[in-house]
């Protein structure tokens, strides 16, 4: 009954991680970067949303909708003003401005908001018991893996179905190519980073309604885990970002209660190491040797 | 030689600068350059290129390797923006376009080296051809509403029309990567075609085929240009397949135009015979 409540837990960490993941294989995948500042804006969601349910007093789901549409913008803008002019520069200059645009967000939620952690307001309480009480499962849990299987699937049709989808795995494959088709891949590159930065939003509802302490560094550990994860799965692979996201959150939680709470992120990154050493496309991802 | 002549559109005089010396007046040209260049750090890949190709007709780009003839191809899809000179398309300016936005308004390549999207599907290849004339917004595709199922039937259809010129049907739900050579080859000008152009561009179309499958092809694009009623030009250095089909040849060396005319006159020109062969020694 334990191991089972830990489980869940895991399964309801797991899909958090899998809901950032998304937003940072997507873009991955599509402009071969890694978006450091999209954990960052994960915690920008958690300040919009807790502002809007306590200082202007408005009800849940406007707090989640003003906190998407915060985050898209700021997703867009991030990827316009930072990434945008260095689409042609190697990519290390890319991963320096994005490693950049993280400690910006940061401090500029520290000089907003301040230093002091703010006590996060659920979006929703209570938890169902099972089993005469002795498994209680609360109902965030229960939403937070919904929530990550909704986005999953349609994600998923999206992509695969979808014009715009096929749009961003053209683009995936050969931006010039897709460009002589009339794709405009600097339109598909932002729909990239604002479908991202939304799903970044939620999870950072999700996320601080689970753990709800929100300061300005809450989103970088979750955003380097999630990383983790959608490695782990196979970067640039939607289904590969859910399994390292669902996988990552039980081993971490498994970890805390059989092993120790203080090494449960060594076990993480350790199995990490593990399965690159054996699979270095990550579980579900494709290893293409380079031609020679 | 001449088995496709009965084929050739029919003709009647043209503008001055064109390459074939007799057209229909009345329509504007599809693609007219003018003193096009560019240069890559004082080297002048492409110099002074004029061209000017009517509607239907097919055009011919010949001359030795890195004469800069796919360079004329990248200008024109402004894969490079030139540094000298103008491009119209059916009249437009395309100065500062983007390549997405020179395919918008009519003209498609396929490529030397086959660049399809390997991992998608024939038909999705073939629907992201049509990437712009599918339309519905972010909430249809996401909600799947009517009008998403109603493009998307089009589209499929239109796709399926598109595979039949090559008969290629039956592949539809194949990954691109998977088909053989030849197959790949017509796949790039079926989703070319997809993007709806007034001059579609083929680089090398007959590349690496036998001799019967070249055949095919020249039929093949003959067919193309009378059911789409486009302009086609197309680098070839296959001289049955050049000299088979296009109505203007135009040669480029180092850079430069150094004849056009029509296949007749290509081949009897002593200066093209000269790039191509080199000089005749005195006495010979």
């Amino acid at each position: 009954m334990e191991f089972l409540s830990y489980l869940i837990s895991g399964i309801s960490l797991g899909s958090v991680y899998a809901i950032i993941a998304l937003g940072y294989t997507m873009v991955y995948g599509i402009a071969k970067m890694l978006n450091f500042a999209h954990g960052d804006v994960i915690m920008v969601g958690g300040y919009v949303s807790l502002l809007t349910m306590t200082s202007l007093g408005l009800p849940v789901w406007v707090a989640i909708l003003l906190a998407m549409v915060v985050c898209t913008i700021l997703g867009i803008l991030i990827e316009g003003l930072a990434y945008k002019p260095l689409r042609s520069a190697p990519s290390l200059a890319v991963l320096i401005t994005a490693i950049g645009v993280s400690y910006f967000l940061q401090n500029s939620a520290l000089l907003i908001w301040g230093a002091n952690p703010q006590v996060y307001t659920p979006v929703i309480e209570g938890a169902v018991k099972l089993f005469d009480g002795q498994l209680s499962i609360t109902y965030i849990s229960i939403l937070t893996v919904v929530v990550c299987v909704v986005i999953m699937i349609a994600l998923t049709i999206f992509t695969s179905k979808s014009k715009m989808g096929k749009a961003m795995r053209a683009c995936s494959e050969d931006k010039a190519a897709a460009q002589l088709m009339g794709i405009n891949v600097n339109k598909t590159i932002s729909l990239t980073f604002a479908i991202g930065s939304a799903l970044a939003s939620v999870a950072g509802i999700l996320l601080c309604s689970s753990y709800p302490t929100l300061m300005p560094t809450t989103g970088s550990m979750p955003g380097i885990k999630a990383f983790t994860a959608a490695v782990f799965g196979g970067i640039g692979s939607i289904p590969g970002a859910f399994l390292g996201g669902i996988l990552l959150g039980i081993i971490e939680s498994l970890a805390k209660a059989y092993i120790s709470t203080q090494l449960a992120n060594s076990v993480v990154f350790a199995v990490l190491i593990i399965v690159l050493l054996v699979r270095p496309a990550g579980l579900l991802g494709k290893y293409v040797p380079e031609k020679v | 030689m001449d088995r496709f002549a009965h084929k050739r559109g029919k003709l009647v005089p043209l503008p001055s600068d064109s390459l074939v010396p007799e057209r229909d007046l009345n329509s504007a040209p599809v693609l007219e350059t003018r003193h096009l260049g560019i240069e890559f750090g004082g080297l002048k890949a492409v110099d002074d290129f004029n061209l000017t190709i009517g509607k239907t007709e097919i055009a011919g780009l010949i001359g030795p390797n890195g004469a800069g003839k796919t360079t004329v191809f990248n200008l024109l899809t402004k894969v490079y923006q030139p540094t000298k000179g103008t491009i119209l398309i059916n009249g437009t300016d395309t100065h500062g376009m983007s390549t997405a936005h020179v395919n918008r308004i009519g003209v498609a390549r396929t490529f030397q080296n086959i660049r399809l999207f390997n991992n998608l599907t024939v038909e999705e290849n073939v629907k992201l051809g049509l990437h712009n004339h599918i339309k519905y917004g972010m909430a249809g595709g996401i909600l799947r509403l009517p009008n998403y199922w109603k493009q998307e039937k089009i589209a499929h259809d239109k796709a399926m029309e598109l595979l039949s010129i090559f008969d290629m049907e039956h592949l539809a739900n194949h990954k691109a990567g998977s088909l053989p050579y030849g197959a790949q080859r017509r796949l790039e000008i079926v989703r070319a075609l997809g993007t709806n152009p007034s001059l579609l561009l083929l680089d090398e179309p007959a590349a690496g085929m036998n001799p019967s499958e070249t055949v095919d092809l020249m039929e093949n694009i003959i067919k193309i240009r009378d059911t789409f009623q486009i302009a086609i030009m197309l680098i070839e250095h296959d001289m049955n397949l050049v000299m088979g089909i296009c109505e203007g040849i135009c040669v480029l060396n180092f850079g430069k135009v150094i004849a056009k005319g029509s296949p007749e006159d290509i081949q009897s020109n002593p200066v093209v015979i000269e790039a191509y062969l080199g000089k005749k020694k005195e006495g010979e």
